[in-house]
Order: structure tokens, then C-alpha cells, then sequence
């Protein structure tokens, strides 16, 4: 009982920190890109503006939620913009956000399901996503939307190959699929992005295209498609579906920060190694929301610096340049990695 | 009944309900939804089963890639209710056949003698490694066959497309 | 050890109707509380102002249909790569150069569909 209380107590936890950074990610995006233009930002609600995702919510459920009347499937309608936010949610789940919090005589794991099947899970799930998008276009039954719906999942599926290619080499190397495991590699021998720096750019590049982000923001490109899927949506939905990228923005940093960067650990003495007591346990909660808010900034960062691709441009760099690539370094890690092995 | 036996025939039920909303809506897309729905709760069987990675493929292979592109083709060739075809007395009889084969195929399998329990079958599923382990060696040739096979589907997709675009 | 694996999918499930209750509250909460006057010219088709004709529904570039279906084959392929990274380490030499020619097997179905310009954007 006790135990099911811990994990309940972690499940909130983690679904809190996660929806409060989401929160904050909005804001501070505003932030940096009004620092990158020399404006000021947000500064109006509370002391530098730091209540303003309170304020957005409260605007958000205070507007009038228009729905047009040439929408004939009202519940796929309403049902897109969930299914956007809960595969980003339901992710998280396998990524171990420390190593052990040792409180009372429990060593809780930093892990709130530590399954073997692990990315598999991730992209099993995440692959759901692409349904919220073609549901809203569908259901709009509006042109732009509808454009911009079938566009934007062929871009989802596209990359989502690379995606999944590019990791592969990362588990041969470290021999599982489990998360909590590939960190403990990295924690043992050395961080993964060192070894493997080309998967880490596809990884990185292909996220971008997954999220939807500049520069591959073309679901949105509101010069030419005055906005993609979602234009005909109003309100909390359409909040929905700018909460659900920043909700996958965070889980692909998590990813990165995770697969890459070491996940909890640092290569400083007591970083290094599964924690055992409170304060290292908490140090590594602290150094994985570390790495992964500098992921969330490199997103940002990106969007306010890079102009956007074409779609012709995005087609071709996905399959022509990025599946082939993938597939040659899962070629020459294979065939090194057994050489190493073997020789 | 324990948890594991609700939770199985709760999955079942609602595998059964999904199945027949597949075909009895008039919506592509609507049925197209359903069987996505269905796959998810077959997943939940696997992970009653603890085929834990098998639950995963299905999630990943069936609802997120092959019924995607179901969605795509439904949109795209803008296929509505109406230009569903009238029940046919060929299709009717084709139907009739392999529905009556399954039948029989599921009294088959029921004559068998009962596994004592899924524990036997469990062996197999305890780690992932211990899954696909064979897959490399005892399994290889087929692994390699549908290498082949998937070869062979590139092929039929260039070509397929290429009708279709010109 | 199995219980222990069991109880994680029992996470996954907790997790699974939290994540759907977060997104659900608060639509729920703004259908309560949001106004709703709908007028014939606010809930009118999104297009630039000029009228809409006929509806979204019609018959579309084919073309995207064959990313869907490329997408099929390599999500096939990577069930198969995945297990075999796993297990990469404990392999014989022999099962690393089969596997590199299921790899190279793919390579030759990109190039066909390559050469044959399926991948090209029109």
C-alpha cells in the first residue's frame, strides 16, 4: 500500500514538473525571442511577467470556443487536439528522470515504468500522435485545414523513419532498449554523443521535424497556408494543440538529454554512479531537468534564428539525405562495433 | 476471477464491439478509427499475455503505421459512404466461406488439449533478450525471407505509384 | 521478478488516464465556462474572405500516399533492427554479416524506389 502510494506520489510529481515547464516554456520562449529581436517581452503580470501563463489559461477558458458550422464530425473535432497532448504525456512515463531518491528506508527509482521495450514504447506511442493531426484537418472540412493536415502528417511520418533509424546505433552500443539502463551505460563508460555524433545531429535535426518546429514549421507556415490543421480552431482546443508541441518539444529534449547527454548522470565523482543518498539522488533529478532545459532553450533558439524550409526541400532531406545516412551509420557502427568485439 | 481475468475479458469485449463497428460503420473513416481502437486493445491482451515487446510492435506496426496509411488512402481518394457498392452474391458467398473456415479453425484449436496455463507460454516472454535472441540464429532465415518480402513490397510501391502518377 | 515487470504496465495504465484527464478538465471546464453566441458570419469556413466553394473533401495529390506506404516498410524494417541491437553484443559473426545483408536489402529497395524517382517531390 505504502509502495502504491510512493508511486502515485511520483506519477504527480512528474506530471506536475512536466506541465509546469510546458507552462513556462511558452512564456519563455516570448522571453528569448523578444531578447533576440531587442524588445522587451512579456512584464506586465507579476514581477517580470512571470504569472502570464496563468493569466494565457485563464484567457484560454474565458473565450469564446467558435465551432464552425461546416464541421460534420463534431467528435473527431473536439477529440484531434487530445490526442495531440496525450501521447506527449503518456511518454514520459519511460524516462528516468534520476537515478534513486533513497527517502525514509524506500529507494524509489527515478523511472515511473522501467520497461525493457523502453524507445519502442516512445515511438509506439508517439507515432499515435500523427492522428490528432489528420483527425483536426479532416474534420475541419475547410481547405486550409485539410492542406495543412495531410501535409503535415506526411512530414510527421517521414521523419519519424528517421527518427527511428538514427537511434539504432545508439542501443547496439549500449546493449538495451530500457532507458534507465542506456544512462547507466553512459554513467559507466562515457556519454553516447561522443561516440556517436551523426545520430545525435538526425536525432536532433529529424526531432525539430517531429515537433513541428522551425525550420520546419510548414503545418503552421502562416505566410503561405495561413496556418495548417488548426486554423478553424478557437480557444482551449486550439490551446490544446499549442501545449501538445510544447509537450513533445520536452519530451524530445528529455530524449536527447537522455539518450546522448547522459541522462542524470555528469562524469564528476559522485554524478557518475546510481545515487545513495538523498542529496546525490536529487542532484541528478536536477542535472536531467538541466540538460534538458538547454535542449528546450536550443529549440527555441533555433526557431528565432533559422528561416524555413520548403516542402519540396523537407522531402528531400528526410528520405534523400537523412534515411541514407542513417542507414550507412548503423552500417559502419555494426560492422566496427563487431570488429571491437570480436578483434 | 482475479484482475487478470476481468481485465481479459474486458479487452476481449471491447476488441469484439470495436470489430463489429468496423464494419458496420457507414464512415471509412469512422471505421477506420475502430480498428485502430481494436489494435490498442489487442496490445492490452499481449500485455496480459507478458509478450510485453510483441504489444509494443503491434501498437507501433498496425496502429501507428498500417492504419495511417488506411487514413491516407481513405482521405485522399475521398471514399465516402455512398459509393460503397451493394452487397454482391459472389462477395456474399467468399463471406460466407471464410467466416465458416474460422469457425471451424477456432473448434480446431479448442479440441486441443488445454495448456495448463499462460505460465508454460511465459518462459518465452521474461526478457527482451530473451526474445530475440532466437530471432538471430534458430530464426534467421526467415528473418531473411522477410527481407525479401519487404524488398518485394518497395518494388510493388514504385511501381503502384508510378501508374498512379501518370 | 515477472510481478515486479507486470506492475510497471500497471504505471503505464495509471499513467495513461492521467495524461487523458489533463488534457480533458480543462476543455471541459472552458465548455462550461466559455460564452457561446455563434453567428452565421463567425462560424463561417476559413478562406481568405472570399466564399467557399464546394467542400474540403475532394479527391487529392495521390502522391503523399506513397510516403504513408514507404513509411509501412521501414517501421517493418525497424521491428527487426531494434531486437537485433539488442542482442548485437552477445552475436557470432556470422549473424552480423546476415543481418548486414538484410540491411543492404533494404538499401537496394530505397535505391530502386530512388532511381525510379517514388521519392522525388512533384
Amino acid at each position: 500500500m505504502n509502495e502504491l502510494l510512493i508511486h502515485l506520489l511520483k506519477i504527480a510529481g512528474v506530471i506536475g514538473v512536466m506541465l509546469g515547464i510546458v507552462a513556462y516554456t511558452v512564456l519563455a520562449e516570448r522571453w528569448v525571442c523578444a531578447w533576440m529581436q531587442d524588445r522587451i517581452g512579456p512584464n506586465r503580470v507579476g514581477p517580470f511577467g512571470i504569472l502570464q501563463p496563468l493569466a494565457d489559461g485563464l484567457k484560454f477558458i474565458f473565450k469564446e470556443d467558435v465551432l464552425p458550422r461546416h464541421v460534420r464530425h463534431k467528435f473527431y473535432f473536439t477529440v484531434a487536439p487530445m490526442i495531440t497532448m496525450v501521447p506527449a504525456l503518456i511518454t514520459v512515463a519511460v524516462v528516468p528522470w534520476g537515478s534513486y531518491l533513497p527517502v525514509l528506508g524506500h529507494n524509489i527509482k527515478g523511472v515511473i515504468a522501467d520497461l525493457d521495450v523502453g524507445i519502442l514504447f516512445i515511438f509506439a506511442i508517439a507515432s499515435l500522435g500523427v492522428y490528432g493531426i489528420v483527425l483536426a484537418g479532416w474534420s475541419s472540412n475547410s481547405k486550409y485545414p485539410f492542406l495543412g493536415g495531410i501535409r503535415s502528417s506526411a512530414q510527421m511520418i517521414s521523419y519519424e523513419v528517421c527518427l527511428g533509424l538514427s537511434v539504432v546505433p545508439v542501443f547496439m552500443q549500449a546493449g538495451t532498449l530500457n532507458l534507465w539502463n542506456v544512462v547507466l551505460y553512459q554513467a559507466e563508460h562515457t556519454w553516447l554523443v561522443w561516440c556517436q555524433p551523426l545520430s545525435f545531429v538526425i536525432f536532433m535535426v529529424s526531432a525539430f521535424a517531429e515537433t513541428n518546429r522551425t525550420p520546419f514549421d510548414l503545418p503552421e507556415a502562416e505566410q503561405e497556408l495561413v496556418g495548417g490543421y488548426h486554423t478553424e480552431y478557437s480557444s482551449m482546443k486550439f490551446a490544446m494543440f499549442f501545449l501538445g508541441e510544447y509537450a513533445n518539444m520536452f519530451v524530445a529534449s528529455a530524449l536527447m538529454a537522455t539518450l546522448f547527454f547522459g541522462g542524470w548522470s555528469l562524469p564528476v565523482a559522485p554524478l557518475n554512479a546510481p545515487a545513495t543518498t538523498l542529496a546525490v539522488g536529487l542532484a541528478h533529478v536536477g542535472v536531467f531537468l538541466a540538460k534538458t532545459l538547454f535542449f528546450l532553450f536550443v529549440f527555441i533558439w533555433v526557431r528565432w534564428t533559422l528561416p524555413r524550409f520548403r516542402y519540396d526541400q523537407l522531402m528531400t532531406l528526410g528520405w534523400k539525405v537523412f534515411v541514407p545516412l542513417t542507414i550507412v551509420n548503423i552500417l559502419v557502427s555494426s560492422v566496427v562495433l563487431a570488429v571491437m568485439e570480436n578483434g | 476471477m482475479n484482475v487478470h481475468d476481468i481485465l481479459f475479458w474486458v479487452f476481449s469485449i471491447a476488441m469484439l464491439v470495436c470489430g463489429v463497428m468496423v464494419i458496420a460503420h457507414r464512415n471509412p473513416v469512422n471505421s477506420a478509427m475502430s480498428l485502430v481502437l481494436l489494435f490498442a486493445f489487442m496490445a492490452g491482451l499481449f500485455v496480459l499475455l507478458e509478450a510485453f515487446f510483441l504489444a509494443t510492435i503491434q501498437v507501433l506496426v498496425y496502429a501507428g503505421a498500417v492504419m495511417v496509411l488506411f487514413l491516407f488512402v481513405i482521405m485522399l481518394l475521398d471514399i465516402r459512404a455512398s459509393v460503397l457498392k451493394r452487397l454482391r452474391w459472389l462477395g456474399l458467398v467468399g463471406a460466407l466461406l471464410v467466416s465458416g473456415l474460422l469457425v471451424w479453425e477456432i473448434q480446431q484449436v479448442l479440441r486441443q488439449p488445454a495448456v495448463e496455463s499462460a505460465v508454460e507460454a511465459k518462459g518465452l516472454a521474461l526478457g527482451l533478450s530473451d526474445v530475440v535472441k532466437p530471432l538471430f540464429t534458430q530464426y534467421m532465415l526467415p528473418v531473411q525471407l522477410t527481407a525479401l518480402l519487404l524488398l518485394a513490397a518497395m518494388v510493388g510501391v514504385v511501381l503502384l505509384s508510378k501508374r498512379d502518377l501518370q | 521478478m515477472t510481478d515486479a515487470y507486470n506492475v510497471q504496465y500497471l504505471f503505464v495504465a495509471v499513467f495513461l488516464g492521467v495524461a487523458i484527464v489533463f488534457p480533458l478538465a480543462p476543455l471541459v471546464i472552458a465548455r462550461l465556462l466559455a460564452p457561446r453566441r455563434p453567428t452565421p458570419v463567425k462560424t463561417d469556413v476559413y478562406e481568405c474572405g472570399v466564399e467557399a466553394k464546394g467542400d474540403a473533401w475532394v479527391q487529392f495529390r495521390v502522391g503523399y500516399y506513397v510516403y504513408a506506404l514507404v513509411y509501412v516498410i521501414f517501421a517493418v524494417e525497424a521491428v527487426f533492427l531494434y531486437p537485433w541491437a539488442v542482442a548485437f553484443t552477445g552475436l557470432s559473426v556470422g549473424a552480423v554479416i546476415a543481418m548486414l545483408i538484410f540491411v543492404l536489402l533494404l538499401v537496394e529497395g530505397l535505391a530502386y524506389a530512388w532511381m525510379k524517382g517514388a521519392l522525388d517531390w512533384k
